[in-house]
């Protein structure tokens, strides 16, 4: 990770100073939370909340026997799936289409690029009103198309509605980094395909799209960590988890059974559980990131 | 003022088992001044003798003297000094004229004088034009001579380069060399050079220091280290085509070269294997009975000059001679000789001078 | 490229226009809605394409609040907007202010314990704070900082991603200026201010649109940490809005209060998006 500078200042003190902001705030409200996280995983809590008894892992245990919890799992991993997989498939295509054109290139990226500032919760928001059942507008074209559609009775619908709102907030983000990745090919290579006799279907899949393999991985890693995460808000305002738990993501669930159904010791265990989830993604991302980069 | 000693001075990296040597007890004294050239291949360690000069880079053992203070423990801008690096180091967000004056502001000099100093800097470099210019709008020799703009105006004891001019084309190169000889004879400013080039240590030094391997091989004027190298080191590196060395067993007034027995103008300064030393353009030709056997290899054109390799007695020998003559041809064989004053002489087991 | 290229052009053209007004069609639709009345949205169905007239009462409706047609009391987003903008800044500005020195710290200075610190910072970069909302939420509690900008922002200002982007950036910073630097006098917050911040312009840049956006969009931890309705950021105030049904919603207001919400970080995005480009595939990478 390091390469090192030749050069120092000197001063035993003036370096700690320095750091101290970002240690104070890292130890507070991160480092000790954490903490707190694993120490309450492994605690319940009576019904009254004035008693606390060390339960080993059986917080754990019961989340693993929990039906909803398992479920939760499965909503999540087809939720990131889908997001990941469909995000990616479509910013791809723009981003291919994007280095092709040579005319209105930076009017194309401006355009495309704005929907990152737009808040996760209000694409719920917005997702929402257009496929609200009574009033939404694609909702109205979809009954006439005979698709009777109603997120709020139908947990496919639900979820469809969370990935469509998930993935067009992504698009700006995924297309930024394969532009980037299909820009940085030499056009030495593609021209060396064409001069081979490869038409441009075949070109991309031959050349540019296995050069890309590296953005590809990145940006899946990065797209699952979103859906498993950024995207609350989305479910929050869109479908609140619901019908039922349908669309009750593992951040969700973790939010409602700690502040709205005050469960403590098991909020706590799957606060941990996401954090092992995470840890293994960053770790996997950095391994595989870092190798890349001398190539 | 501007006096410089070095004394023992030395510089070790890391410590314990894995601790590496690189200076090892380097001695000089440098007057008020003058125009020192430190020179020598890379990896010799003159670079780092400079920084610790410098005060950039640890002295490990020794001491350092500027103008009679001891500066070990002084930071570079407590030690009267300034410094013109190899890659410039200009502050590319800063105009040419804040960058000369940065030193100045942080000393707190009141504007006045910053802006005459730096207007005087700026007309003997002939930088008035570009005042108001950033860095990265000036070729590179415009970019050189910012940094010595940058140097001069903090009117220090002591001027430092660090291989100054490696980063410029020849053309630049010979120009700025000027220059610095210029800037040297009207501000008259006791600095320290750094080179790999030995061209450039022949034409700017009043007195060089020549270092190998972390040690001081030889400090002289050009003439002396030109005329009377004091190991074979500095015979072989100042110079070029460096001068010839032959091993020869020395017999009195002659030499054996192999099968050969030679005849010297002079005695050998003792008996027994010696290295000897000719420089190329003091090999001259000589009658056919006379001088030694040289059989020419091949030949050079160099236009003023020609170069002619071949093998001196069996031995290979470079000879130089001017361009004008005919030269020899391949296979050709001569006679070549030399005056006694032009014969060094030097120990093969430690490369020492030995003196006649 | 080398072969046929109007078939291609144009192919290429219309993915893109339909990339272009799909990712738009969401927003415009949004921006029709708050040009109409409640009833309108609710009884038209579906709703007309075409702008309404109804824009300067509905966003007046949305920004300053007021009885709905509905006869409920609407929020204003006027505060809200407010709070959403001060802790954006705050959040951009302390992240980038404390990462700046420890970076500095971290790359210019050799100290005892150096490691540690670093690893300590890196490891930030791994959890985001929905993972620890039960805990931290405990300690903001514990602290006095609910219903604070304070609560809202310090918490969120903990993690790496600026610490490890600036760390990149000096590590490229040639040696050289720092012993310039050294034999000009300057100590070490000298060359701090005067050389290394200016190079530090553009990085700088990128990391404030990346900082304020998330700074803005920020929904769970507002949710948690405040339950006064005066410290509610926008973007949270919005979805309590809908909270009453497709019929009971002051749709049109809604639609204001979402334009609203959306137009501080697009502006920021597309007047630095120069920056914004280069910073967002330089931090990742």
């Amino acid at each position: 990770m390091a390469v090192e500078k030749r050069v120092r200042f000197r001063s035993w003190w003036l370096p700690w100073v320095l750091v101290c902001p970002q240690l104070a705030v890292v130890l507070v409200f991160f480092f000790w939370p954490a903490a707190q996280a694993l120490y309450q995983s492994v605690l319940q809590s009576d019904a009254f909340g004035t008693s606390v008894e060390y339960v080993g892992l059986e917080n754990f245990r019961r989340l693993w026997a929990d039906e909803s919890y398992l479920a939760s799992f499965h909503t999540t991993a087809v939720f990131s799936v889908l997001v990941a997989v469909s995000g990616l498939a479509i910013s791809l295509l723009l981003a291919v289409m994007a280095d092709r054109v040579i005319r209105g290139a930076m009017a194309y990226k401006t355009l495309l690029i704005w929907p990152y500032a737009v808040a996760p919760a209000i694409a719920g928001v917005l997702w929402l009103f257009m496929f609200a059942p009574s009033i939404g507008i694609v909702s109205f074209w979809l009954r006439q198309a005979g698709v009777n559609w109603n997120h709020l009775l139908n947990g496919d619908h639900a979820m469809t509605l969370i990935v469509m709102a998930a993935v067009w907030k992504q698009i700006s983000y995924n297309f930024l980094f394969f532009l980037a990745g299909l820009q940085s090919i030499p056009k030495s290579l593609i021209e060396a395909a064409a001069i081979d006799g490869a038409g441009p279907w075949r070109r991309f899949w031959t050349v540019q799209f296995p050069l890309l393999t590296p953005t590809s991985f990145f940006l899946l890693v990065i797209n699952i960590v979103y859906a498993f995460f950024d995207t609350f808000a989305i479910v929050d305002a869109a479908t609140e988890g619901g019908p039922g738990k349908d669309t009750s993501i593992l951040v969700y669930k973790l939010y409602y059974d700690g502040f709205k159904a005050l469960d403590l010791g098991g909020s706590a265990a799957q606060s941990v559980v996401l954090m092992v989830i995470v840890v293994a993604l960053t770790v996997v991302q950095f391994r595989y990131v870092e190798r890349k980069v001398n190539y | 003022m501007g006096a410089i000693a070095l004394r023992q001075v030395e510089k070790t990296y890391g410590s314990g088992p894995k601790a590496v040597k690189v200076i090892h007890g380097v001695n000089a004294e440098i007057t008020d001044g003058e125009f020192i050239v430190i020179v020598g291949p890379s990896g010799c360690g003159k670079s780092t003798l400079l920084r610790m000069v410098a005060g950039l880079e640890e002295i490990t053992g020794g001491e350092i003297d500027i103008g009679g203070r001891v500066v070990n423990r002084l930071e570079p801008a407590e030690r009267d000094i300034a410094m013109v690096f190899q890659n410039y180091a200009l502050y590319p967000h800063m105009t040419v004229f804040d960058n000369m004056a940065y030193g100045l502001k942080i000393a707190k000099v009141p504007k006045a004088e910053i802006e005459q100093r730096v207007q005087k800097a700026a007309k003997i470099l002939e930088l008035g034009a570009l005042l108001d210019r950033k860095p990265r709008q000036l070729s590179g020799g415009q970019r050189q001579r910012v940094a010595m703009g940058r140097a001069i105006v903090r009117q220090p004891a002591v001027f430092l380069f660090d291989e100054p001019l490696s980063n410029l084309d020849a053309k630049l190169r010979a120009q700025t060399r000027l220059e610095i000889q210029k800037l040297h004879a009207e501000l008259g400013v006791t600095s320290l050079f750094v080179t790999h080039d030995q061209v450039e240590a022949m034409t700017l030094a009043q007195r060089m220091i020549v270092m190998n391997a972390g040690r001081i091989e030889q400090i002289g004027t050009p003439e002396e280290v030109y005329g009377r190298p004091q190991t074979t080191f500095v015979a072989g590196f100042i110079g070029s085509p460096p001068m010839n060395l032959v091993a020869v067993q020395a017999e009195g007034s002659h030499v054996r070269i192999g099968d050969h027995r030679l005849a010297l103008p002079t005695r050998a300064p003792r008996d027994g294997a010696l290295l000897l030393g000719l420089r190329p353009e003091h090999a001259e030709p000589a009658a056919a009975d006379a001088g030694w056997p040289f059989e020419v290899d091949m030949v050079e054109m160099l236009g003023a000059e020609r170069l002619v390799y071949g093998q001196l007695a069996g031995a290979p020998f470079t000879w130089r001679i001017d361009g004008t003559l005919v030269p020899p041809r391949r296979g050709e064989r001569l006679r070549l000789q030399a005056a006694a004053d032009r014969l060094h002489w030097f120990d093969p087991a430690d490369g020492r001078r030995v003196e006649a | 490229m080398v072969e046929n290229r109007r078939v291609a052009d144009t192919l290429s053209h219309l993915v893109l226009l339909l990339g272009v007004v799909t990712v738009a069609f969401p927003v415009y639709v949004t921006f029709i809605a708050s040009t109409q009345t409640a009833e309108q949205i609710v009884q038209n169905v579906p709703m007309s394409l075409l702008p309404g007239d109804n824009l300067v009462e509905s966003y007046r409706l949305a920004l300053f609040g007021g009885q709905t047609a509905y006869g409920s009391r609407l929020a204003p987003a006027l505060p809200m907007l407010t709070v959403s903008f001060i802790s954006a800044m705050i959040i951009a500005v302390g992240k980038i202010a404390i990462s700046l020195l420890s970076a500095f710290a971290v790359v210019y200075f050799r100290f005892p314990g150096r490691t540690v610190v670093f690893w300590m910072i890196f490891l930030t970069l791994m959890l985001p704070v929905e993972v620890r909302i039960g805990p931290t939420y405990e300690v903001v509690a514990n602290l006095g900082m609910l219903d604070s900008y304070a609560g809202l922002t310090i918490p969120l200002i903990a993690s790496a991603t600026a610490t490890f982007l600036f760390r990149q950036f000096f590590l490229t910073v040639p040696d050289e200026l720092v012993e310039a630097a050294r034999i000009d006098g300057a100590g070490p917050l000298r060359f701090f201010k005067d050389v290394l911040l200016p190079l530090s312009a553009t990085s700088i840049a990128a990391l404030f649109v990346i900082q304020f956006i998330y700074g803005w969009n920020q929904y769970l931890w507002p949710l948690l940490v405040t339950t006064d309705e005066s410290m509610y950021p926008i973007v949270m105030g919005i979805k309590r809005m809908i909270s009453g049904g497709d019929a009971a919603t002051e749709w049109n207001a809604v639609m204001a209060t979402a334009m609203l919400a959306m137009i501080p970080p697009a502006l920021v995005v597309l007047l630095m998006q120069r920056w914004f480009v280069k910073g967002l595939v330089d931090t990742e990478k």
